[in-house]
């Protein structure tokens, strides 16, 4: 599933890499624990979370994460988004509650890889 | 290439900064031409121990080797040290403060991860002292 797509899937907008829209996900994860995030490998992931602060996308830096999704309208700070931007991970934003997120791309058929 | 040697501060209480010297480790070990799932390995151990000593020490030093065969990675503090190794290698224990918690940390996974993701792990620690953590990774 294209960046391009889950953001439409999950009505969101795209606050940072409208350069990489294209880019595949194969798996997601959705969390609010970073240290479980940290716990489990996906191949070129999309992360939903409801947490905001750096830490989040240097998360997703470590893991090779492919795009965050921010639910619940959390909306990432400017440090945040200039950290996106240096790594080069795209942001989205959507006012969808978690649950409501991840059941609409598991719908559409994305997965959450293969555990540990 | 022969042997490489790189340090880090890691400051204390500077939790925007966390995950900068594993950031670094990781685009120098990218640079080298490394296998990515190695790499990966690499950023989350240190990544994971950049956190602890952020939340647990006053901050410390990391220091990574690399060589053809191994990156060796060693996490140095002056922090409190661990007075229980065993229970603080369970899943899920955690001395984390609540506000670390808030911040996605402290869920008791940060050591039982490093164990995980590294070929080899030595803790040495002593309360009151500090901690040091070595870390091997073997390259494949």
């Amino acid at each position: 599933m294209k960046v391009k797509e889950l953001t439409e899937i999950l009505e969101g907008n795209v606050i940072y890499g409208e350069d990489f829209l294209d880019r595949e996900v194969f798996t997601a994860c959705g969390s609010d624990m970073m240290s479980d995030v940290l716990a489990f490998v996906k191949e070129q992931a999309v992360m939903l979370t409801g947490l905001v602060n750096p830490q989040v996308v240097r998360t997703a830096e470590m893991m090779d994460m492919k795009c965050i999704v921010f639910v619940r309208g959390k909306k990432p700070d400017m440090a945040m988004i200039e950290l996106a931007e240096e790594r080069e991970i795209p942001l989205v934003a959507t006012d969808l509650e978690m649950f409501t997120a991840c059941g609409k791309l598991y719908e559409a058929g994305l997965r959450g890889g293969s555990g540990r | 290439m022969g042997e490489l040697n790189f340090k880090y501060d890691v400051l204390k209480n500077d939790f925007t900064c966390a995950g900068e010297a594993s950031g670094k480790i990781k685009r120098t070990l990218k640079d080298l031409g490394f296998d990515s799932n190695l790499i990966r390995n690499v950023a989350i151990a240190v990544y994971e121990g950049e956190i602890n000593m952020v939340i647990h020490a006053d901050g410390g030093v990391i220091t990574c080797d690399i060589s053809p065969e191994a990156i060796t990675v060693v996490l140095d503090d002056k922090g409190p040290g661990i007075p229980d190794v065993d229970l603080a290698m369970q899943e899920g224990f955690s001395t984390a403060p609540d506000n670390v918690r808030q911040l996605g940390f402290g869920a008791g996974m940060g050591l039982p991860n490093i164990k995980k993701y590294a070929d080899d792990m030595l803790i040495e620690t002593q309360v009151g002292v500090g901690t040091k953590i070595t870390l091997k990774f073997l390259v494949k």
